[in-house]
């Protein structure tokens, strides 16, 4: 139990050094920051424009106060209001953050319906033909910058195929069919190069679990071959294919922002980078907390279910 | 170092640099010179790739933007190698607190996804390559810290590195005679390995707006112009695609020689 809560406060303590080093990142600026994020190429800003800023974004009170204030709104869940429209942060993330989070969702899914199988077929004839092929496309798919393989398939599928829509969003209420279509070219996009990692981890792991005696046990008693594989072997490399994926998928929640913007998709990704191309402080910075939230989140899940299915982690 | 470059991979890497840094002084174009009348210009004897939307010439543009993605993602590489490293040797070689300060540290940043990081500093500073490089620097920093601190833990308990102290040795010497030399391997793995994380870094920033800025070339950036001309150039897109396609290959692929050269028990492909 003690165990449980360390790693729990641990991970608290890991969020509370991320808000506060967000919240300060600002204060590292040279110079007055209000000043700083009105500057457009070089000419100097309108004080007048600098000290509503200023007092919009509370720099104007002392350091301690902003930051208690900063830091029990983010707790409230209030992450401050848009620079550019006064539209409050909080709510235009949770309104975009489900779009984000479907994306990866139908993404992991496909990578492992595709990676898992591949790396098993892989594992059981590590010389043959299909093992040495599938290496070669998954060092391919994992060289591929996420954002030029989007593009490469949009090029493909939607301009010379004609197949697929290039890009766009549709609420699933409104048109399920539609939205399922608009869905396929970015999940696949991303689950193409999550696959080939899912696909390498699975084969090692595989080759890990398969010369041991259980499984040589199995064989013995008579256990038939596809069953031996799946849930005897498969069972027991699963194990390092969930950390890795979980920790790939806590990765994506900010690697998605270049394959939302390929393909139009109104997730978190599309705030962000307005929020950078606008300097739009408390946008970025509330995106940013989130997401750090959801990272460290993550991280701590698959440590407790390795505690729990591997008492020895927790020494 | 010469075993490094003396396969496929290592042979295509230097055709790479050849051509990102040689090319630039060859008589070609100028990649910023504008030609509207000939917007879209097919190849031709002046034009061997053809023209941009602005009329610039493509392959120009492209060894322009081979090279500024090689700087762009060396340079910060190197930084980040300085600086992880002297942290990292010093925290392994040291111990005690200053190892525990200096690991917590690396443990926040890694708290960070790189390319949020980026893009929080841009909204800041705001975008460039002045930008860019410090903050890529900063994201690889705890990579090679860990790199480093592993293998000092090693090498340190060595007798060897005991015989050295022995012999009256100063810790500079220690650390810069007998423990740097025994942990360089994994370090130029580390080094290769940051170097491609830094160009797909540095080119999706650059398909974003936010890495390099116009009107200098970048592979990221070409893709991110291109995509809405496919249908009247469809070159223009797909030589920036293919450009940044090849050099990450290679130097993936230079990163897993790297690693059985240093690594020989390591399984290749697993």
């Amino acid at each position: 139990m003690g165990w449980f809560v360390r790693r729990l406060a641990q991970s608290l303590v890991m969020l509370w050094v991320v808000v506060s080093l967000v919240f300060l990142s600002i204060h590292f600026v040279p110079g007055d920051p209000a000043e700083l994020l009105l500057a457009q190429d070089g000419g100097s800003p309108d004080p007048l424009m600098v000290q509503m800023l200023r007092e919009q974004l509370g720099l104007d009170r002392p350091l301690p106060e902003q930051y208690s204030h900063n830091v029990m709104g983010i707790l409230r869940g209030d992450l401050g209001a848009s620079m550019v429209d006064g539209s409050s942060v909080g709510q235009e993330v949770m309104r975009r953050l489900p779009r984000t989070l479907e994306l990866i969702a139908a993404a992991g899914i496909l990578s492992l319906l595709i990676g898992i199988p591949a790396g098993v077929l892989s594992a059981l004839r590590p010389r043959g033909r299909f093992s040495r092929g599938a290496a070669v496309v998954a060092g391919t798919a994992q060289s591929m910058p996420v954002f030029v393989l989007g593009t490469l398939l949009v090029v493909l599928f939607a301009q010379v195929l004609g197949w697929l829509p290039a890009g766009g969003f549709v609420p699933f209420s409104r048109d399920p069919g539609k939205h399922l279509q608009l869905l396929v070219l970015p999940a696949a996009t991303i689950a193409i190069g999550l696959s080939a990692i899912v696909f390498r981890i699975t084969r090692t792991s595989m080759l890990d679990v398969l010369p041991l005696d259980f499984i040589r046990t199995a064989r013995a008693k008579g256990v038939p071959a596809r069953r031996v594989i799946i849930r005897h072997a498969l069972r027991n490399a699963l194990m390092p294919v969930i950390t890795v994926f979980a920790l790939q998928l806590g990765g994506l929640l900010a690697g998605t922002v270049l394959v939302e913007t390929v393909f139009n998709w109104p997730g978190l990704s599309g705030m962000l980078v307005a929020g950078v191309n606008a300097r739009d402080y408390p946008v970025v910075t509330g995106v940013l907390v989130v997401v750090s939230a959801f990272y460290i989140g993550l991280n701590l899940l698959v440590d407790i279910i390795y505690g729990i299915t591997d008492p020895r982690v927790r020494k | 170092m010469k075993q490094a470059f003396q396969s496929p991979s290592g042979i295509l890497l230097a055709l790479i640099l050849a051509i990102a840094f040689i090319g630039p002084l060859l008589p070609l174009a100028d990649p910023l010179a504008m030609d509207v009348a000939a917007r879209f210009g097919g190849p031709s004897a002046a034009h061997p790739l053809g023209q941009d939307e602005y009329g610039r010439d493509l392959l120009s543009r492209l060894v322009h933007a081979l090279r500024s993605a090689i700087l762009i993602s060396g340079g910060a590489a190197m930084i980040s190698a300085v600086i992880g490293v002297s942290v990292g040797v010093v925290a392994g070689y040291v111990r005690g607190f200053s190892e525990a300060l200096s690991m917590r540290v690396m443990d926040v940043i890694l708290c960070f996804p790189p390319l949020l990081l980026v893009m929080l500093a841009a909204t800041l500073y705001g975008a460039g390559p002045s930008t860019l490089v410090p903050v890529l620097a900063l994201v690889f920093v705890p990579s090679f810290t860990r790199v480093a601190h592993a293998s000092v833990m090693t090498v340190r308990g060595q007798d060897y590195v005991d015989a050295t102290r022995l012999m009256g040795a100063s810790a500079t010497r220690i650390i810069f005679r007998t423990i740097l030399p025994n942990i360089v391997g994994p370090l130029f793995v580390q080094f290769s390995f940051v170097v491609v994380m830094s160009v797909i870094l540095e080119s999706g920033l650059s398909f974003l707006g936010l890495g390099v800025l116009p009107p200098q070339p970048s592979l990221g950036m070409m893709i991110g112009t291109a995509r809405s001309t496919f249908a009247q150039e469809p070159w223009l897109l797909l030589a920036p695609c293919l450009s940044l396609i090849v050099l990450v290959l290679v130097l993936n692929a230079f990163c897993d020689h790297l690693r059985q050269l240093f690594d020989p028990r390591r399984e290749s492909g697993a």
